[in-house]
């Protein structure tokens, strides 16, 4: 609900939400202008968790950054990983066999998955419910440990090897997913009943943080912010990338505009990436895992290489320029959430603190993917 | 009016539907894990710190290529072998970890060749001095060994 | 000594004691029951179940130094966290635990309780002003608006409950529920909408109380900590116990005005034992509100009491009205 309010500036002051705040998820600080309860200004400040992850991959081999993409979004590091290799399989040309590409699907949707949970609880947790959280964590807990058995770690992954993958599932890996599909399908309208039916929240996040398409479409945010917008666009769909258009999967898209239907994608998203998973499942090819001749050291040709993916957050983007050594030249991360979280400097101008709070929340941000 | 009371009544129930969940799941049993009473063992691909692998007669199958000293992202392996006497290539000298800079990755344990080295399973690393994180590998390989 | 001054003195004592011990074991309920909620375990170290855990947190909270920052006012910052205290024990000082289990069995009780439960707020606007913390001056405007609003609709309630009993009297309101058909909640015969007004009271209280989901004065997302982001060992320890002291008179209240006290649901074994059972069993609701629900927006409270609680409140108001003059 925002009032556009008669604003005196000799009233207001100023509030620095961050860097170390509990709404934050981290070290964005947000320079605030407030009067009374009104947000007259938000400026976001970053760098705090900045790490220079894009002059590293100029410093290192193209194998050797590999690490790095695990640790820029650390909710959804397959993404990452998997935008990273098929950045490098594009430039030296290297074909991923199909059993690759299927468990690549597998693990970057099971991810995904696992990073809506993250902010499922994490955005209740904003608008003050505690137990959501946990019951996401406890769900996600399954899905960490399926990914622990296959990838070695339970967080910063990373799995994806040029040409293919780290190693072979196990049969449990299968089985496990498929029960937890199965669990998770019974918990999906439990928190449906416990928190989205819920009257106090619809009436906290309903009509709260309009953001409309021309603001997404001035600020380049993509993912769930600009499917909650009305806009359908995913990379899935739309540039298409490994196999998924072998896969039968809708992209949910709403049209109120609102932080309740950012909300309403990302729950729709997990039920739609279980399908994905479910599918890939039964047609898991046999064979190998790995492309036969991948040389040792790569050093891909001259050129300008570009690879887009869809991460939990968004369109993730990774742009290299490669000089024909073993090294990139010029190493570019387009996140998803940098461009999400600067509409919010416009959009929350005007509205309440507890508003724009909840705004910041739906808006699904993980800091050092932003600063990287 | 009428929409009022629908929704005054719906919401209602939507409250009471919500202690209904709560209150269910606080009679289910817990999921947590009494950590300090009861130990996880880790999965056979848990990704600790790395480690020698001993042949059968208890010394490394190393043989001082270098591989994985290159290949570490983060430079945290040094590794230094030499000639001696009646043995066909280098003998290891010295395999030191500095595991702070560490990240798991594996880069090192995939370019291995002859495959000496492996994860080991140990998580319970916790410290306030740098020094312990600074593995000598070696010297745990002879200590197993005895 | 005069005997009537011994027994205040004893019971003040104790009033304070119960004060504190609930608001000790509280928290451990709190603890134990939103982990049970959440699937957890809660405390268990210290002592069977963590039942110690209190006191340690007791003993660690006593032994902390007073921050006291710069730029703060020095002497509302220190009389604050008193202020959230003193009235909360002053109103357990007319609760009737029992037929002659209360410290001062006032003919204007109710009235009394009211008079120092409104203090409350006081002391939450003068922690956040004099905190000098923008967090802590948010939210102790809050608090002023919330209370304000609420205490409207829980008077309303409590005047109907009034017209119907003919008292102010705890204990001769508990007299009038011997058994639990005439529990207040359940006399249809005074109103049809006494369910209502029970749930009215403990909306309210809970409001009153700032518990969740109306906690907006000390919204750790929104607020940090709010009024009490800078306080730090017992000036925070004692806006802790304010807290769960008022969470046991509004809970005390409902018990007397609508659940028949220290009554026994079937008129056999009055006593403290009953009072005390129903108490914690609303108590324990409390909580387990808390940790359910998320909270409420600002705007989204005050709808709840300007268009919901005060008309059907005041309509209650008016249909027992109505029923007093008929039968």
């Amino acid at each position: 609900m925002s009032h556009p309010l008669p604003i005196n500036n000799q009233e207001s002051f100023v509030l620095n939400l961050g860097p170390q705040h509990p709404a934050t998820h981290g070290v964005l600080r947000v320079k605030l202008t407030m009067d009374g309860e009104y947000i007259m200004h938000a400026e976001p400040v970053l760098g705090y968790i900045h790490r220079m992850h894009e002059k590293m991959g100029e410093n290192r081999t193209w194998a050797q950054f590999m690490p790095n993409t695990g640790r820029m979004d650390y909710l959804s590091a397959l993404s990452f990983n998997h935008c990273y290799a098929a950045l490098v399989e594009k430039a030296m040309g290297i074909e991923v066999p199909e059993r690759a590409e299927y468990l690549r699907v597998i693990t970057v949707e099971l991810n995904r998955i696992s990073s809506h949970l993250v902010w499922f609880g994490a955005f209740i947790l904003d608008l003050g419910g505690f137990s959501p959280l946990l019951y996401a964590f406890d769900d996600r807990e399954h899905i960490l440990d399926l990914l622990e058995s296959v990838t070695g770690s339970r967080l910063t992954y990373c799995y994806f090897r040029f040409g293919g993958l780290y190693n072979d599932i196990d049969e449990n890996f299968v089985d496990g997913t498929r029960e937890f599909i199965k669990t998770m399908r019974e918990r999906l309208p439990m928190y449906h009943n416990l928190v989205t039916k819920n009257i106090i929240l619809i009436k906290r996040i309903k009509d709260i943080g309009p953001i409309s398409k021309e603001t997404i479409r001035k600020y380049g945010a993509t993912g769930p912010v600009a499917r909650g917008s009305g806009i359908d666009y995913d990379i899935r769909k739309n540039e298409p990338y490994s196999i998924y258009p072998e896969f039968d999967f809708d992209i949910p898209v709403y049209t109120e505009c609102d932080s309740m239907a950012r909300y309403m994608v990302r729950m729709d998203e997990i039920e739609q990436s279980m399908r994905i998973i479910e599918q890939a499942l039964d047609k898991l090819p046999e064979g190998p895992i790995m492309a036969p001749k991948v040389p040792k050291i790569l050093k891909p040709p001259k050129g300008d290489y570009y690879q887009a993916v869809e991460s939990a957050r968004g369109s993730l983007g990774m742009r290299a320029v490669s000089d024909g050594t073993n090294k990139a030249y010029r190493l570019k991360v387009r996140s998803p959430t940098f461009s999400n979280l600067s509409l919010f400097s416009e959009v929350s101008e005007g509205m309440l603190l507890p508003d724009a709070l909840a705004l910041m929340g739906s808006l699904d941000l993980v800091i050092p993917e932003i600063d990287r | 009016m009428g929409a009022y009371f629908k929704e005054l009544f719906s919401g209602t129930k939507s409250l009471f539907v919500g202690l209904q969940i709560t209150f269910g799941q606080m009679l289910k049993p817990l999921v947590t894990q009494q950590y300090p009473h009861e130990i996880s063992t880790m999965t056979p691909r848990f990704r600790g710190h790395i480690e020698l692998i001993p042949k059968e007669d208890g010394t490394t199958k190393c043989i001082v290529c270098g591989m994985c000293q290159r290949s570490c992202p983060s430079g945290c392996i040094t590794v230094a072998g030499e000639k001696r006497e009646g043995v066909k290539g280098k003998v290891l000298t010295k395999y030191r970890l500095d595991f702070t800079k560490c990240s798991l990755c594996g880069m090192c344990v995939e370019s291995c060749r002859p495959g000496a080295i492996t994860f080991s399973k140990e998580y319970n690393l916790a410290s306030t001095r740098k020094e312990d994180y600074t593995f000598d590998l070696l010297k745990r390989l002879e200590e197993k060994a005895k | 000594m005069d005997s009537e001054i011994i027994r205040v003195i004893a019971f003040l004592v104790g009033v304070i004691a119960f004060a504190a011990l609930n608001a000790a074991y509280l928290v451990w309920l709190e603890r134990k029951e939103a982990a049970h909620i959440q699937r957890r375990i809660g405390p268990k170290e210290v002592g069977p179940f963590g039942l110690l855990q209190p006191m340690v947190d007791g003993i660690k909270l006593m032994t902390k130094q007073i921050l006291i920052p710069d730029g703060v006012d020095p002497i509302l910052f220190r009389l604050a966290p008193i202020l959230a205290m003193i009235p909360a024990i002053m109103c357990f000082v007319t609760i009737p635990f029992s037929q002659e289990l209360v410290a001062r069995n006032i003919n204007l009780g109710l009235l009394m309780i009211f008079a120092f439960a409104s203090i409350n707020v006081l002391a939450l606007l003068l922690g956040g002003w004099a905190s000098a913390n923008k967090y802590a001056v948010i939210s102790a405007a809050r608090a002023v608006a919330q209370n304000v609003a609420y205490e409207i609709p829980m008077l309303i309630t409590v005047i109907t409950m009034v017209m119907i009993t003919g008292t102010l009297n705890l204990n001769d309101i508990v007299a009038q529920q011997p058994n639990i058909s005439q529990w207040y909640i359940f006399r249809f015969s005074a109103s049809p909408l006494m369910p209502v007004a029970f749930l009215i009271f403990f909306v309210c209280s809970l409001a009153e109380t700032n518990r969740a989901p109306f906690d907006l004065s000390e919204a750790e997302s929104e607020l940090v900590a709010g009024f009490h982001t800078e306080y730090s060992s017992m000036g925070f320890g004692l806006f802790f116990m304010g807290e769960y002291a008022n969470i046991v008179i509004g809970s005390s209240l409902a018990v007397i005005l609508f659940l028949g006290g220290w009554q026994d649901p079937f008129g056999l074994f009055p006593g403290v034992w009953w009072f005390l059972i129903k108490l914690y069993c609303l108590i324990f609701t409390v909580i387990w509100i808390r940790w359910t629900y998320p909270r409420t927006q600002f705007y989204g409270l005050l709808n709840l009491s300007w268009k919901i609680l005060i008309p059907i409140s005041l309509f209650n108001l008016l249909l027992t009205a109505g029923f007093l003059k008929v039968f």
